[in-house]
């Protein structure tokens, strides 16, 4: 029988919950003869080779980019799990929601910013067709799909994601301990 | 934009590095490059959000820009703090404590990227089949090195622990200290490791010769060029990651800036808007846009420095400046050996700190006088690190500025893309997938952090639509 597939993406997230699923350290070599990578930044498969069991979700959306890989995700993975507090709620880059756009723009490019001066001659900021358009916040992935499971943390702890893909892979039910479940 | 003649090939996302990007190659009807470049496509907003949060709470809040080195946003927020809180020298445990988590941190860094991420273009050939070319591939056909991969990433990941208390996204360096030492048995526990471990990082540095060597006819012109280089060292000359002031050299050597005070960067450096990426492209102000980028990350380090403090690495050195003659190196293969001599620099740092009992002692935070303003530089594993706040006297923050590593390898990753495109894929009748791994092979070799290159927040105004599965119209929302 072919081993289950798995697939992992990075949206609006910093990498540290991928790093998380690093630090399950030598069970790595366990988790391969479980299951097999799909699309994932862990290797250059860029697209989908075809349906995925299990499909892992670092970051929440805030560009439109993210909103369509999140769907891609959706539609080829049977169990779609959020994994940290950034899929979850937004987390830390959802601090910029309370805030208008164009002020977090302004300190970011523009000469009159708080900071030291830019170089900026004309006076643009980014705003080339190659980069995707900015959503007007930060959204959690279950407001944007349906996500079956969240795991918490920021980033979960590395047992945390561990137990609960080994119970998922062997058809247990998901049971993780007190300690396994917070945030820092 | 591209015009009715023209083709445009996208490779994204760009894969086995951290973050978001993507690359774009315009060609025209003839298969040439037209244009090619790396776009950062994401963006944070971290420099205005951050406005308004208490001091003390930065150190822990920044490193969530970067989750692949947060180390590096911790300390440097905090030696920043640092001087917020006046805390001009801190006590020798806690400047210590620091210094083991830095190193712990470049170790696992400098571990993860060779081993997982760049070691399959190296082992199985930048154009090997996609199936195998990853780490999974490289644990079937070396077992034994990608165990070592693995188990060296721990040991880092392990004294971070040890002395941030999270291996992820740490809680030990606070403005003026550190909120822990290091207990004996945690030092035994790492001590017994240690001459395993450096024995791996020799056996690493030379997979890294050894293939620098025996493809140099291949490797020295990829996506190479000359270029400026910068990073900070000690007040001798020595290379120092965790603490000193910047220098900068050119192409052949010679200095441009020599031990600017970090307070001072903003006068050397400044950073260049561009409209096609949300990252900025740094330069030394003196001599401008055009002539002023300038490399940072392993291989400035080891070409800026005047020599290491640790025998190993320090003969290391030697036989890396050997082969240009003393001169700097400026071959971006050679990134992945000069890496690999700073894993052993760290490999020696983390075991010279474990034998020194300051490590043990209780003194572990001071402050001073208070102070609205102040700027921390670091050598993150990527390279030259800023952190700039200004806090009013209600501890608020109302200022930040961070110039995150990969930001200044900005340019030189779009010229090493370029200069591949054209090497490679330029007037190729049939483009395949091995021909643009060749372009992330250039990228990588930087081993950019794109996620925490993006913390600035971009392009206004929009309208957005949120859509469910059926593609039924949820939300749709705009910002003007
Ligand atoms: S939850 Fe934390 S660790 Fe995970 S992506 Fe978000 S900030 Fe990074």
């Amino acid at each position: 029988m072919a081993k289950p597939k798995l697939a992992t993406t990075s949206l609006a997230g910093c990498f540290g919950c991928h790093m998380a699923i690093l630090d399950i350290d030598d069970r790595i070599l366990k988790l391969v003869e479980l299951i097999d990578f799909d699309k994932s930044p862990v290797d250059d498969i860029k697209e989908f080779t075809g349906p995925v069991d299990i499909g892992l979700i670092e970051g929440g959306c805030c560009n439109e980019e993210n909103v369509r890989v999140l769907q891609d995700f959706r539609k080829h993975c049977k169990i779609l799990i959020s994994i940290g507090d950034c899929a979850i709620n937004g987390g830390i880059p959802a601090m910029r929601n309370g805030i208008p756009l164009q002020e977090c723009f302004d300190e970011a490019y523009t000469e009159g910013r708080l900071g030291p001066k830019v170089y900026n001659p004309e006076g643009v900021a980014p705003n080339d067709p190659e980069l995707p358009l900015l959503l007007d916040r930060v959204y959690p992935c279950s407001e944007v799909v349906k996500i079956d499971y969240h795991l918490p943390g920021c980033p979960p702890p590395a047992d945390t994601l561990w137990e609960a893909l080994v119970a998922l892979l062997t058809d247990k039910p998901v049971a993780l301990p007190y300690e396994l479940v917070k945030y820092d | 934009m591209v015009s009715a003649n023209q083709k445009k090939i996208t490779i994204e996302p760009v894969t086995r590095v951290e973050g978001h990007g993507k690359v774009t190659i315009l060609l025209d009807e003839n298969n040439k490059v037209t244009q090619a470049r790396l776009h950062i496509v994401e963006f944070r907003g971290f420099e205005r959000f951050v406005q308004g949060r208490p001091f003390w709470e930065v150190p822990v809040l920044v490193q969530r820009l970067c989750g692949i080195c947060p180390v590096s946003h911790h300390l440097c927020a905090a030696k920043a703090m640092d001087v917020i809180v006046g805390a001009d020298k801190l006590t020798p445990t806690a400047e210590k404590m620091r210094r083991l988590m830095h190193y712990g941190q470049t170790f696992q860094s400098h571990a993860l990227h060779f081993f997982h991420l760049a070691s399959p273009d190296l082992l199985f050939g930048f154009d090997a089949d996609v199936a195998i070319r990853n780490v999974i591939g490289v644990a079937a056909k070396y077992p034994d090195l990608a165990v070592q991969g693995v188990m060296m990433r721990k040991y880092g990941q392990e004294i971070i622990k040890a002395t941030a208390g999270k291996k992820i996204h740490g809680t030990g360096a606070i403005p003026g200290g550190i909120n822990k030492n290091l207990t004996i048995a945690e030092r035994d526990e790492f001590l017994k490791d240690i001459d395993q471990m450096m024995e791996w990082c020799r056996g690493a540095l030379k997979i890294a010769v050894d293939y620098t060597v025996a493809n140099l006819e291949k490797v020295a012109p990829f996506g190479s060029f000359d270029s400026n280089h910068l990073s900070i060292v000690r007040e001798d000359g020595a290379m120092d990651l965790y603490h000193g002031n910047l220098r900068a050299i050119d192409k052949d050597g010679n200095k441009i800036i020599d031990q600017v005070d970090p307070q001072d960067y903003h006068k050397v450096i400044t950073e260049e808007v561009r409209p096609w990426s949300y990252m900025k492209f740094p330069f030394l102000s003196e001599l401008g846009p055009e002539k002023g980028w300038y490399r940072v990350g392993p291989l400035a380090r080891v070409n800026v420095c005047d020599f290491i403090d640790t025998p190993e690495a320090e003969e290391a050195r030697k036989a890396f400046m050997a082969v240009t003659d003393g001169k700097p190196n400026n071959l971006t293969m050679a990134y992945h050996w000069a890496r690999m001599i700073e894993l052993l620099h760290s490999g020696e740092k983390i075991k010279e700190l474990l034998n020194d009992p300051d490590l043990q002692g209780d003194d572990l935070v001071v402050k001073g006088e208070r102070r609205g303003e102040g700027a921390a530089i670091i050598e993150a594993p990527r390279g030259t690190l800023f952190h700039h706040y200004k806090v009013d006297e209600n501890d608020q923050v109302t200022m930040a500025n961070l110039i995150v590593s990969t930001t200044s390898n900005n340019e030189p990753m779009n010229l090493a893309v370029q200069k591949v495109a054209q090497d490679h894929i330029s007037g190729v009748a049939e483009i395949t997938e091995g021909l643009l791994n060749h372009v992330e092979v250039a990228i990588r070799a930087y081993d950019p952090c794109l996620s925490c290159a993006t913390h600035a927040l971009g392009q206004m105004p929009l309208t957005v639509t949120l859509e469910d599965q059926a593609g039924n119209v949820l939300d749709t929302k705009s910002t003007k």
